[in-house]
């Protein structure tokens, strides 16, 4: 992955509009956060490939880190803190925060086959 | 305490991650291979949804599995243990019907004719997946026929884990093996680098190897007793 390019990111994200496609989206603190901290509590929620069709995406900029929101007919999908991107070979639009060590905080990906595993 | 490793049969490591084996149990197993005893590991998941992609970051959430199923099989080489991998999904091993992994647990447990099982002991192993994995093969255990059951060393790693279960009965020092070890931890680029970067803060150690010697030196373990 490498560094969000707006321009770019806002492309494939036009791409994928109005027509159905799979989803991941997770945002996590690590199974370990509660252990390292008593006073901290592990935080955690993902989806995996469930799809929707969104009809208006957008990416915003906010002091080096991106947020990401897609309107669909009923309500919306939303990220926030990403800061890495790529676009696989399979396709895919992974879009990903990741801490000062390189560890993922969150992610939204978009894919019109479903995600392996 | 003097530990027999030659007087095994068989022994079965049963984890849910890629790594909880060379963090955990590495030393132990070259021991038990350094004697003779054949150790098979099942590995519950590929650790898919792993928060380390590395350090600096090479891998995302859709390379890291085939990245730590690679991992893991080397690691394995290194340690001279065979490898079965069970197709459990990281994060979600404790959603899974705890009798169904326990029965297929039990199964490859009887197979394997193990003489001894490693394993975590619930609830005291911190990650979900750590409990639910070993609260299956605490189950399959139980369910086998007395005297016919093998002997369970638990690893424990809460906070208050000694507070509850005493201190561990078994301590093995791995210092004389833990180029091994330390060789199959490397294996697990993805998610070693960036722990050994994190500790090197509260240490005085002079290279990686001294660092990790400093904290995975010692693999300890309670025993259970099922009969």
């Amino acid at each position: 992955m490498k560094a969000i390019d707006m321009e770019k990111v806002q492309d494939y994200i036009d791409q994928f509009t109005n027509r159905p496609v799979y989803f991941h989206v997770e945002t996590t603190n690590g199974a370990y956060a509660k252990h390292l901290d008593s006073k901290a509590y592990n935080v955690g929620a993902y989806v995996r490939n469930a799809q929707i069709t969104y009809v208006q995406g957008k990416i915003v900029e906010q002091e080096g880190a991106y947020r990401v929101g897609l309107k669909h007919e009923i309500g919306w999908i939303y990220a926030e803190g990403l800061t890495d991107y790529e676009f696989n070979e399979n396709g895919q639009l992974l879009l990903a925060g990741h801490d000062e060590d390189g560890r993922l905080m969150v992610a939204m990906q978009l894919s019109e086959q479903p995600f392996h595993y | 305490m003097e530990i027999d490793y030659s007087k095994h049969r068989h022994v079965v490591v049963i984890y849910p991650h890629p790594d909880d084996e060379s963090f955990g149990t590495a030393g132990t197993v070259v021991k038990f291979r350094e004697a003779g005893v054949p150790v098979t590991y099942l590995c519950g998941t590929l650790g898919e949804m792993g928060r380390n992609m590395g350090s600096p970051f090479f891998a995302n959430r859709e390379t890291l599995p085939e990245i730590r199923k690679q991992e893991l099989i080397q690691a394995c080489e290194i340690l001279d243990m065979d490898l079965q991998m069970l197709g459990y999904r990281d994060k979600t091993m404790e959603f899974e019907d705890v009798q169904l992994v326990a029965d297929d647990l039990r199964k490859r447990i009887e197979e394997l004719d193990a003489s001894l099982v490693i394993t975590f002991y619930p609830p005291y192993a911190v990650h979900p997946d750590h409990n639910a994995m070993g609260r299956a093969a605490f189950r399959a255990i139980e369910q086998m026929e007395p005297g016919k059951r093998p002997e369970v060393w638990a690893n424990a790693i809460s906070n208050d884990r000694e507070e509850i279960l005493g201190k561990p009965d078994v301590v093995i020092d791995t210092k004389d093996v833990f180029e091994k070890k330390m060789n199959a931890l490397r294996a697990h680029k993805s998610q070693v680098d960036g722990m050994l970067k994190r500790f090197q803060g509260s240490s005085d150690a002079q290279n990686e190897f001294d660092l990790a010697l400093e904290y995975f030196q010692y693999e300890t373990y309670h025993t259970v007793n099922f009969d």
